[in-house]
């Protein structure tokens, strides 16, 4: 079997504070770290050849330095890794990220199944998935909390939504992102994670995957970023109940209730 | 590769808007999302269009006319029951293409948030997901789309440029929905499922619906949340029950969920759900950024906490300090007190109040 695994590298959550004035998080630096999600998508990538056998690739897009996240992603089983990086991939939205990703898919040829996280943490848009699986036309589930079955036909998943969830058939080939609940995953050992950093990982260019050059980068995306602002701030003003619970509890109700929030 | 974006601005009219059914019923956001439409509409002296899938639409057409729409395409087959992303979304690919609306508009749900992207990259179309304003910009007529990034800390507005439909993904509870009248009235389109539609398809195996209080965070008005204070299962039990007796929903922090104190349906942060209630209520979580990011978009923070100088406790618009497991019974008999009455805590009896109207 062979599967491709999608990860980001997005911006380190450490190192942030809230501001007194706007209760607002300011971060800080600007360190990297694999996509949370993408751990567990990983993970299961893993735990799926070692049932059936096959290769595991990682596969990313983004600047050199992302090489780090694919490397995690050694360290952590898959096989082999690739990493799109080149200007004319920058400024790419979720349409056109997901291009160049389906792009590199169908350059790998022959791939059974590809799994990605859940989104990631710094769009939230979860676009990117469904976007690879609607360009190769492949069957998706977004969403998956667990695999029930595999076999060489197809994978049946368990995908949740809002008021509990459905299984599902996919025939290979197939896409499905995953939850944080769909395992746990393994930390490497220092063996893996020396041989990982010395693993040799290509890096693809537009006219590696067939790319049409209208197609990627910032001028084919279809969504333009025209401005960004700090949200709304907060009230800085922090009303501050203290004293014996029966007190406290009595003063909060009020509270709630002066608020309208009851 | 199937790429289009034919679609421009020449050639496209009206907002559609997206019907969100769950279980066969309509969902309250797609009222919602007809109440934003409608101000679009106005804006750009177009139509209002409700797109409805489903096995049994009886009733949804008449509901979303008078919440908004000018008219109705509804598409009635039993294979629409449960939803399958690959037929949705061949089907609405066929009718964007035939009726080229200028703005699409859809729930971002689970079930949204699934389709819609698979639908917009098979029609080379701008989307952006979870908005929280949409407006009309009065130089170029484009859809203004204002959202949320990087857990919150920065807002976006994005435009589609001249792609076409421009579309959008807003979450339940953003957007008002406009009163019922049932004295509007509207037209009825009805298209089928075309046999290409159901060519390549999943299977849907089986569909379970959670007996017991369904866990809708994105939904919920007021949250109650606990984290590694609430010391173990018993503590989330308390938690349930004082949820329970305002009509909230039950969160947790990752700490308490990799505890195993209560299942990750219930995390709210960073690889949990981001939440956007009226209220949250934070329960011993000590306010890491992981969780910050998910939560610090709703409107009021309370926090109770025994521990005072904690993040959450400095972000609060309400911080209580206190022995949680005091504080909390007293609460609810200060509830009682106060005469506050027991609320329904699912969004079942949201849905069938709005059928009603």
């Amino acid at each position: 079997m062979k599967i491709v695994v999608c990860i980001k590298q997005v911006p380190a959550t450490s190192d942030a504070s809230i501001d007194p004035v706007t209760k607002r998080i300011v971060r800080e630096g600007s360190k990297a770290m694999l996509n949370p999600f993408d751990l567990y998508a990983v993970e299961e990538a893993v735990r799926l050849r070692e049932q059936a056998g096959g290769e595991v690739i990682a596969l990313s897009m983004g600047p050199e330095s992302a090489k780090n996240a694919l490397v995690e992603a050694l360290s952590m089983g898959a096989d082999r890794a690739v990493l799109l990086s080149d200007r004319a991939f920058g400024g790419s939205d979720t349409w056109a990220t997901s291009y160049a990703l389906a792009r590199a898919i169908d350059t790998l040829g022959g791939v059974d199944l590809v799994i990605c996280g859940k989104q990631a943490v710094d769009g939230d848009t979860a676009q990117v998935g469904a976007g690879i699986a609607a360009k190769l036309d492949l069957l998706q589930a977004a969403n998956v909390g667990k695999t029930e079955a595999l076999d060489a036909d197809g994978i049946t998943v368990r995908r949740m939504h809002e008021r509990g969830w459905d299984v599902v058939r996919l025939r290979f080939p197939a896409l499905i992102t995953v939850l944080k609940d769909i395992n746990a995953p393994r930390v490497p050992t220092l063996r893996a994670a020396r041989a990982a950093r010395r693993a040799e990982i290509p890096v693809w260019h537009p006219a590696d995957i067939g790319a049409d050059p209208g197609r990627i980068g910032l001028r084919a995306s279809p969504t333009q970023v025209v401005r960004t602002a700090p949200p709304a701030a907060r009230s800085a003003v922090t009303t501050r109940i203290a004293g014996a619970p029966a007190e406290v509890a009595g003063e909060l109700v009020r509270e709630l209730l002066a608020r309208k929030l009851l | 590769m199937k790429l289009t974006g034919e679609q421009d601005r020449q050639n496209s009219a009206d907002v559609w808007v997206l019907a969100e059914m769950t279980g066969g019923a309509l969902h309250p956001v797609s009222h919602e999302l007809l109440g934003a439409a409608r101000r679009l509409a106005a804006d750009r002296g177009c139509r209002v269009w409700a797109v409805a899938l489903g096995s049994d639409l009886s009733d949804a057409a008449a509901s979303l006319i008078a919440h908004g729409a000018d008219g109705v395409i509804l598409v009635g087959d039993g294979r629409l029951q449960a939803f399958n992303d690959e037929l949705e979304c061949n089907v609405l690919e066929r009718l964007v293409r035939k009726y080229r609306p200028e703005i699409f508009l859809g729930a971002a749900t689970n079930r949204g948030r699934a389709l819609i992207p698979r639908l917009a990259s098979r029609l080379y179309a701008g989307l952006t997901a979870d908005c929280t304003g949409l407006a009309i910009d009065p130089e170029t007529g484009d859809l203004l789309q204002t959202r949320p990034a990087f857990g919150g800390n920065i807002m976006a507005t994005i435009r589609s440029g001249g792609f076409r439909p421009q579309m959008a993904t807003v979450r339940p509870k953003v957007m008002q929905a406009l009163p019922g009248d049932r004295t509007r009235s509207g037209m009825v389109v009805r298209e089928s499922v075309a046999p290409e539609d159901a060519l390549h398809i999943k299977q849907i195996l089986e569909t379970i619906e959670r007996r017991e209080n369904t866990v809708n965070l994105s939904d919920a008005r007021i949250i109650v949340a606990g984290g590694r204070a609430m010391k173990g299962p018993e503590g989330f039990a308390l938690l349930e029950s004082f949820a329970q007796r305002i009509g909230g929903a039950l969160g947790a922090s990752r700490a308490a969920v990799d505890s195993g104190w209560i299942a990750y349906p219930h995390q709210v942060g960073q690889t949990g759900q981001t939440v956007q209630a009226d209220v949250y209520i934070a329960c011993g979580i000590s306010g890491q950024i992981q969780h910050l990011i998910g939560m610090q978009s709703c409107k009021t923070i309370v926090a109770i906490d025994i521990d005072d100088t904690t993040p959450m406790m400095q972000l609060a618009d309400i911080a209580v300090k206190g022995d949680l497991f005091a504080v909390i019974p007293e609460v609810m008999k200060a509830l009682d007190r106060a005469g506050v009455r027991r609320a329904p805590a699912s969004t079942e009896a949201d849905t069938e109040e709005e059928e009603q109207c």
